[in-house]
């Protein structure tokens, strides 16, 4: 009934939509929308870096996304402008840079377009075995960190008296966002990863009362979104990346309903 | 058996500088098994400060800090919870140590709060977030607890009941409590060790003779000098606005 590539790309999008719904979470509570941004953003660079080398895409983004998260830890040391500039400040310059280098590039053949808004359709078997088993890794990690991560959360001075250790949980989260941005950056496109951590863990937020209800229904957003989205894309001939975020919103307006009629009960 | 001296947390000459200006100095204390030792002193007078260098919270503090344990509950003065996680009594109680059901309500009833359980962390009360703040402190049986003051917002007989919790819980747990109070009351009847900080350690010992300490009196004045002692004294310095003693010309 499907073709393969179809099948493939259905696949590909269960992974990202597990590992993006609890990472998701995360970002929505601690704010990192924007830091997420940023990191997406470097990722062009990386993949700039990726083919001028011959170097494994993924990998490259990984690294790449890794470095400019470390630089702007040391630039809030020793500057002091906000936090939103400097995010900013990075999130520009490394695109400027990244699309520069593709201009150097001109003898291969490049689909800027699907950088920046994921192709989907291009997945392959390659493709779905690193999502998976570096979903599975970031999963685990996660689930390691947890503890700290989340008290820290909820109270950093907390979590740091009562021994949880909170920067180290800190550090390895940014390690999984750079991760998280580079097993997506191919699927769902730079511009719109973010939208994918951040639609499906909002949509959950309306439905939730616990944070760890908040993760289930984020993945369950997620992967809802994946389903309608590459269908209608199939169907109607629209990008998989954008149909999928366009999904998640729907989603999220639809919860919104039921986030009124609690309110309405509470009055 | 005397379980009288063993030390849970003990600081030495500690201070922290904040550009060029301590915000306190020279604190030297410790925190022993089954004792109760407070912290008294003016706003600003670096209380929460020792407190959280003592605790490890703040990391660039000059002199020595030595804790000797890890099972440690912690009572913030202010606490900043960003109210649009999803988070109930019941998902904040296991925020730093795994609970039983049955902890989790054991502990909340004793500070009198266990029918909150189910409730959303924003939609408490000041003084019922105030006891679920030590219900969580205590559930953890630590071996040190930490209370910046802990009673804030808390209804009047509701603060009686709990002072006389923490006390019964340091001698049921044998923990040890660093507590900071205003509570002049509180710390005359239950505190083994005071320590009056203005800056510096201005005086120090058993609740008695810091009572009749002349800086006592300076710094909290005769109503609060009444509450503690009938001693009449003077002061023999005076304070510059970080806490130093000022020298006199």
């Amino acid at each position: 009934m499907f073709d393969d590539f179809f099948i493939r790309a259905l696949v590909a999008g269960i992974g990202v939509a597990f590992i993006t719904g609890p990472l998701g979470c995360f970002v929505v509570w601690r704010r990192l929308s924007y830091f997420g941004d940023t990191l997406a953003h470097s990722a062009l660079l990386g993949v700039t870096i990726a083919l001028s080398l011959e170097f494994n895409i993924a990998l490259s983004v990984f690294i790449t996304a890794s470095v400019i998260a470390l630089f702007l830890i040391q630039l809030q040391k020793k500057t002091n402008l906000p936090g939103d500039a400097l995010l900013g400040l990075l999130a520009h310059s490394s695109l400027g840079i990244g699309l520069v280098t593709i201009g150097f590039l001109s003898f291969i053949r490049f689909d800027v377009m699907g950088l920046l808004f994921g192709d989907i359709l291009a997945v392959t078997t390659n493709d779905l075995l690193i999502i998976w088993i570096g979903g599975v890794l970031i999963l685990l990690t996660l689930r390691f960190i947890w503890k700290p991560l989340f008290a820290s959360t909820v109270n950093y001075e907390l979590a740091e008296a009562e021994g949880l250790k909170p920067d180290i949980a800190k550090a390895i989260f940014t390690l999984l966002m750079a991760a998280v941005i580079a097993l997506s950056i191919k699927m769902i496109g730079l511009l719109l990863i973010t939208g994918m951590l951040i639609i499906p863990a909002a949509f959950a937020r309306n439905l939730s009362d616990t944070p760890k209800k908040m993760v289930l229904f984020s993945i369950i957003g997620g992967l809802l979104s994946v389903f309608l989205g590459l269908f209608s894309s199939l169907k109607l001939n629209t990008p998989s990346g954008p149909s999928i975020i366009t999904a998640a919103l729907i989603l999220f307006v639809i919860s919104l309903f039921k986030i009124k009629q609690t309110i309405k009960l509470k009055n | 058996m005397s379980l009288d001296k063993i030390t849970l947390v003990r600081l030495k000459d500690a201070g922290i500088k904040q550009d060029e200006k301590w915000l306190v100095q020279g604190v030297s204390l410790e925190v022993n098994r089954g004792k109760i030792i407070t912290l008294i002193g003016p706003n600003g007078s670096g209380k929460s400060t020792t407190a959280k260098i003592a605790l490890g919270i703040y990391k660039n503090y000059e002199g020595t800090v030595e804790k000797f344990t890890n099972k440690i509950g912690y009572v913030p003065q202010k606490i900043s919870i960003d109210w649009t996680l999803p988070l109930r009594v019941a998902d904040f109680m296991v925020l730093t140590e795994n609970l039983s059901a049955d902890e989790i309500e054991e502990a909340l009833s004793l500070t009198g709060v266990n029918h909150l359980v189910n409730k959303n962390l924003g939609n408490l009360s000041g003084g019922e977030f105030q006891r679920v703040l030590l219900a969580r402190a205590i559930s953890k049986k630590p071996d040190l607890l930490v209370l910046d003051e802990p009673v804030q917002g808390v209804d009047f007989t509701g603060e009686i009941a709990l002072y006389e919790l923490i006390k019964k819980i340091s001698e049921k747990l044998n923990c040890g409590i660093l507590l900071i109070s205003h509570d002049l009351h509180m710390v005359m009847s239950a505190t083994d060790h005071v320590v009056c900080l203005n800056g510096h350690v201005c005086c120090s010992g058993s609740p008695i003779d810091v009572a009749k300490d002349k800086e006592y009196k300076a710094l909290f004045g005769d109503q609060a000098s009444q509450t503690l002692s009938i001693y009449e004294h003077k002061h023999d310095h005076e304070h510059t606005d970080d806490g130093k003693i000022k020298q006199k010309n």
